[in-house]
């Protein structure tokens, strides 16, 4: 960044010398170094808003209600909320358990299987079907979704987690497909060469060979799957109601139902729907912006 | 024959699964979305197949286009993406921007800019519906309040209660959910410039904009143009965070994705299907000459 280790000083566009002078060049860059760390810090404090406004709320009494005192913190912090929106959420966040983790697992292992094929196994035609699968990432689900009731209904699948776990492995299949493919196209073709030239056929080489090096590829893929179907709310609407759904739809009624509404046992209740991801998050968060870059196409 | 089998059946069978996933669930649907969009299938009788339905072709998008109700959703939705889109890419830009020079605590800032993606939509309108609360003056709470604490009255507003701009109160949640999304896809871009395509910049004499303009820029055109894809047709989707912060009801935030659930409620099915394959023909019009470029440059 710096032009320190430049030997000579860099000519300025009119060809001249630099001005070098180190107290005036330091100044200059405190200057500029100040400006923008206050301008980092600024949207910290922009983004961690919200985040003060859910943890101050939900630890609000009763008599915080009034509006003189939105910002204040707490002047008795009560638990009282967080009691309630546990039993509100509880049954629901246990459902999302199981909608999201068999959901993620059978994507994750379909993405890996087409994205071997289509990058290390190819066939002519290959980039065209993979296009062809990627356009599913991108459709607006309202444009399947009346079908898709209709075949649901008729098939019998029981609305709330399977027919959630089902539409989650389904629509999930593209951006699997896309995150694996991206990563075993940095695979050299040698690796599978010498296989093929050993003997080993397609499915051999994939178990014995991409599998066990796919393990980073997994991780990614099963957070991205974890963190989108976790936080669905378009397909619980449709395909699930209070009663059998997860917790987004959940925490939805628990916010929009009642006539008085109570922020603090709803700011509370956010909070504990968010808990799975943020903690994914923070303990994975490398994976988290590697399939992040990944969900750009282009990897 | 048999030859061509050993080359082309063992690939095939194994995409087979996801492959007739796609097919039917993406395409099929698609088409059948079609088919209940062309006819009378407006009550629920006739939803639940007890009434017969018949085909009216395209009458229900012609009467959708001509009602005022509708055009507004989609006003609304041109509004919403313009800031939404605006908002992500300047902000990212920016905030990429300041990060790609050495800063101390990089990870910090990455990590604060980045986590509300992790965050559902659901979760994060709890406390924007908070904050957003259209009360002014003595009963303010929200950002109002906040405005009147630092002096600032004059930016109080009604937010998403206003029935022209409403709806670009809600970008604003979605704005602070996907900058720092962007922001990593920029940075990625920023990193992957090479030092010496700078520096033989500055060599040639070209001033720190002139950098900018003609090497890094360039350089960055494709990362702009996947964010303004993904952002976009996430926009164009838009759903939780308008159904969570405002209601289906309400005419000041309504978009196509709210008019199709709130069709679908009410057993209007040719309509609901109708917008639906109205919202995938923007979101097609956007996204299919991206994948076919992408497509064709790795061939």
């Amino acid at each position: 960044m710096t032009t320190v280790s430049t030997p000579v000083p860099a000519p300025d566009v009119a060809g001249r010398p630099v001005d070098l002078r180190p107290d005036r060049r330091r100044e200059k860059f405190t200057v500029k170094r100040t400006l923008r760390y206050a301008a980092l810090l600024l949207g910290v404090l922009l983004v961690l808003i919200p985040v003060y406004v859910l943890f101050v709320t939900s630890f609000k009494g009763a008599g915080d209600a009034s509006p003189t005192r939105a910002w204040n913190l707490p002047t008795a912090w009560t638990t009282q909320n967080w009691s309630d929106a546990w039993t509100a959420l509880s049954p629901a966040l246990w459902r999302t358990f199981e909608m999201v983790i068999p959901a993620s697992i059978i994507a994750a292992f379909l993405g890996s299987l087409n994205g071997f094929v289509l990058s290390r196994w190819s066939f002519r035609g290959a980039n065209l079907v993979f296009t062809l699968i990627l356009f599913g990432m991108f459709i607006p689900y309202q444009a399947v979704m009346i079908p898709l009731l209709q075949i649901f209904l008729d098939a019998g699948i029981p609305s709330g987690v399977p027919s959630l776990i089902l539409l989650h492995v389904i629509y999930g299949i593209p951006i699997t497909t896309l995150i694996f493919r991206n990563y075993y196209q940095t695979i050299p073709h040698e690796l599978i060469e010498a296989a093929r030239v050993d003997g080993a056929g397609m499915l051999r080489t994939y178990w014995s060979i991409i599998l066990p090096i796919s393990i980073p590829s997994f991780v990614v893929v099963l957070i991205w799957q974890f963190t989108s179907a976790w936080n669905d709310f378009l397909f619980a609407v449709f395909f699930s109601s209070s009663q059998n759904g997860p917790v987004t739809l959940a925490l939805n009624n628990l916010a929009n139902g009642a006539m008085l509404q109570n922020y603090g046992v709803s700011m509370a209740g956010a909070l504990f729907a968010s808990l799975p991801t943020l903690i994914v998050y923070i303990i994975l968060g490398k994976y988290f912006v590697g399939g992040l870059m990944s969900g750009s196409v282009k990897g | 024959m048999k030859n061509r089998f050993r080359r082309f059946g063992p690939p095939i069978l194994l995409l087979a699964p996801s492959l007739v996933l796609m097919a039917v669930f993406v395409y099929g649907l698609i088409g059948a979305n079609f088919r209940t969009s062309i006819t009378d299938n407006h009550t629920a009788g006739q939803a639940t197949g007890r009434q017969p339905v018949s085909t009216v072709w395209f009458q229900n998008y012609v009467d959708l286009l001509k009602s005022e109700s509708f055009q507004h959703s989609l006003v609304n939705l041109v509004l919403y993406t313009a800031v939404f889109l605006v908002g992500t890419l300047v902000i990212g830009f920016v905030w990429a921007w300041l990060l790609d020079k050495p800063v101390k605590g990089e990870g910090f800032f990455r990590s604060v800019y980045l986590f509300p993606m992790a965050v559902s939509f659901v979760a994060s309108g709890v406390v924007w519906r908070w904050l957003l609360n259209s009360n002014q003056d003595e009963s303010a709470s929200g950002l109002n309040r906040l405005f009147q604490m630092v002096g600032l009255d004059f930016l109080q507003n009604n937010w998403w209660n206003n029935v022209t701009f409403g709806i670009t109160a809600i970008a604003i949640p979605a704005i602070w959910q996907l900058s720092g999304y962007v922001m990593a896809l920029f940075l990625a871009g920023f990193r992957g410039i090479p030092e010496e395509l700078r520096e033989a910049g500055r060599m040639d004499g070209a001033s720190e904009w002139k950098v900018y303009r003609y090497v890094i820029f360039p350089e960055l055109t494709p990362i702009a143009l996947s964010a303004l894809i993904i952002i976009g047709h996430m926009s164009l989707k838009s759903f939780d965070l308008i159904m969570s912060i405002s209601k289906p009801a309400n005419y000041q935030t309504k978009v196509p994705a709210v008019d199709m659930y709130v069709s679908k409620s009410s057993f209007d099915y040719a309509n609901a299907a109708a917008i639906g394959s109205i919202l995938l023909i923007i979101v097609a019009i956007a996204v299919v000459p991206y994948l076919i470029k992408t497509n064709r440059q790795e061939k």
